[in-house]
Formats: C-alpha cells, sequence, structure tokens
C-alpha cells in the first residue's frame, strides 16, 4: 500500500481495528462480567440486565479506554463498569429486601451455579459470610476468587494502589477465617 | 471448631467462587440491545443530518461507518452490523422494552456520532 492509500484510509483502518479490538474485549471477558455480576446482583435475571449494561457502556467509551490504556488489559476497565453498575443496583433497590445466593429464585436454565451451593455446607457457609463482609472486602474477593484477577488488575478495578489491595485482600480472608470460626463453633 | 486456616478459606473460596457460564441468549440479548440503541440514535440523528455537508453525509450513510458489529460478529456469525440492522426493521416495532430505559445511552450515542462527524469534517 502506498503512503497516499494509507492517508486516504486511516480512519476506516482504525475503525475496523477498533470493532476487532471490541469483539476480542466481549469475548474474552463476558464471562467474567457476567460472574462478577451475578455474585454481585444474586440472581440471573438482573446478572444478565447488568452485563448487558455494562457492555453497552464499554462500546461507548471503548475507543478512549483504549487510547488511555498505554496497552495495558483492559479486563480491570471493564470490571469497574460492571462493579459500578451493581452498585447502582443495589442503591436503587436499597429498600428492597437483601437475598443471599442460595435464596435467590429458582434458575431456570442452570449455568453451573447449583454446583457450587449443592452438598457441601462448607461451601454454603463461606458464601453466606461472603455476602455479609464490607462491600469493598466482598467485590475483591470475588474478582480474586471467580475471575482470578492479581492484586494489581484488582487494583484497578477498585481505583486503589497495590498496596491497598493487597491489604484489603488479606484482611478480607483473615474476616472470613475469624467469623467462619466463631459462628461454627 | 477451631479456626480454619487462612489457606483453607482461600480454597473454599476457590470452590464456591466458580466463574459462571453466561446463558446462551445473552451474547444475542446484548447484540440486539446495542443494535437498537444505534438504530434509535440513528432516528435521532435522522433530522440533524439534513443539515449536513455532502463529505459528512457520506460518513454517516452506511451504519456500518459508526455502528460496531463487534457484537453482532462475537454472538456467532452475523458477520456485519448492517445485517444486524436489517434483521430489528424486519421485526418492525417488536424492539425490546427495555429500550425504553435506554434513553440516555441512545442520546449520548448520537452525540458521539454528531462529534464524530464534525472532527471528521475539521
Amino acid at each position: 500500500m502506498s503512503d497516499s492509500e494509507k492517508v486516504s484510509v486511516p480512519a476506516e483502518e482504525s475503525k475496523a481495528e477498533l470493532d476487532r479490538a471490541f469483539e476480542r474485549l466481549y469475548r474474552d471477558h463476558l464471562r467474567d462480567v457476567y460472574s462478577y455480576s451475578y455474585y454481585r446482583v444474586g440472581n440471573h435475571h438482573d446478572a444478565e440486565d447488568v452485563t448487558e449494561q455494562a457492555f453497552l457502556q464499554a462500546y461507548r467509551h471503548f475507543e478512549r479506554a483504549q487510547r488511555e490504556s498505554n496497552g495495558r488489559p483492559l479486563r480491570p476497565w471493564l470490571i469497574r463498569i460492571a462493579h459500578n453498575l451493581a452498585s447502582n443496583y443495589h442503591r436503587d433497590r436499597a429498600r428492597r429486601p437483601q437475598r443471599v445466593l442460595d435464596e435467590s429464585e429458582p434458575i431456570a436454565t442452570p449455568h453451573g451455579t447449583e454446583q457450587i451451593v449443592e452438598g457441601r455446607e462448607e461451601l454454603k457457609r463461606v458464601m453466606e459470610h461472603l455476602q455479609h463482609l464490607p462491600d469493598d472486602r466482598r467485590d475483591a474477593l470475588i474478582m480474586r476468587f471467580a475471575l482470578g484477577m492479581d492484586n494489581r488488575e484488582i487494583a484497578r478495578a477498585l481505583g486503589r494502589t497495590d498496596g491497598a489491595t493487597k491489604v484489603l485482600i488479606h484482611r478480607a480472608i483473615k474476616q472470613l477465617e475469624e467469623e467462619m470460626s466463631t459462628n461454627g463453633s | 471448631m477451631a479456626a480454619e486456616p487462612s489457606s483453607d478459606v482461600e480454597s473454599l473460596l476457590r470452590s464456591a467462587l466458580r466463574p459462571i457460564e453466561p446463558p446462551e441468549n445473552l451474547a444475542g440479548r446484548v447484540e440486539e440491545t446495542l443494535s437498537a440503541v444505534t438504530e434509535a440514535a440513528a432516528e435521532e440523528l435522522s433530522a440533524w443530518a439534513e443539515e449536513l455537508s455532502e463529505s459528512e453525509l457520506r460518513s454517516l450513510r452506511d451504519p456500518r461507518n459508526w455502528v460496531r458489529p463487534a457484537a453482532a460478529i462475537a454472538a456467532g456469525g452475523v458477520a456485519a452490523g448492517g445485517l444486524v440492522l436489517v434483521e430489528l426493521r424486519r421485526r418492525g416495532s417488536k424492539r425490546p422494552s427495555r429500550l425504553s430505559g435506554l434513553t440516555g445511552q441512545v442520546s449520548d450515542i448520537a452525540d458521539q456520532v454528531r462529534d464524530q462527524v464534525r472532527n471528521r469534517g475539521n
């Protein structure tokens, strides 16, 4: 391709590349966004809504996010969108009774959730205690264990420093340990 | 019961917090909503577009110039956003009811397109 041709189509090339990048982001992280949304809102119906909204917002701001990422992975940015939407969800429904995961409505189409709580009391217990952790501790643990995010990614998703995130996760695990011990004795 | 070591709690968390596969219809739903929002934005832009110059119009004429088809592609083989729009039109007025809650998104996207066209014109 000549230089003049390059000059004549840069916007289209850029646009096509942007589309491909968004496609990759969507394909690679749909499960992450859905998993995080589910563990935050506690039922599949609302998790679908949050996931849908998250990708709509991502779609709108993708070009800027990619430009400002300096090549860093965009998963933390995507999860942060879902995180904020889930927080809004809880704020909007503050007057409604809170439900924990295993009390939510029956799941019409199983997505593997049943296995999480089925049969093993200790898993039920850890999920119950998780739901009662302070929000930031609970959210960090969901990112770490459900999504496999490292401290740096979690820090970016929560808008904290790496060090503060490391302390946050440590304290979250310690609190869970203590509360499970207390309530189990 | 003795306190469980931290590693046990972490092991429990790993088992309890498994990734959850999204329902099969979710990808299609995201695609449809994205298309619906962008089409609604196009409708909002239609009156405004009458005032555009020919060069500005060229950048808007094909929705694929600004509707990213990524979600459609990822959803399984619909290789062009234009096809999604055609399909949406085929469904006539059966636009998803949740679109009524997306007015802000429509306006935002319409604004975004206006900005893009203006920037190209500069």
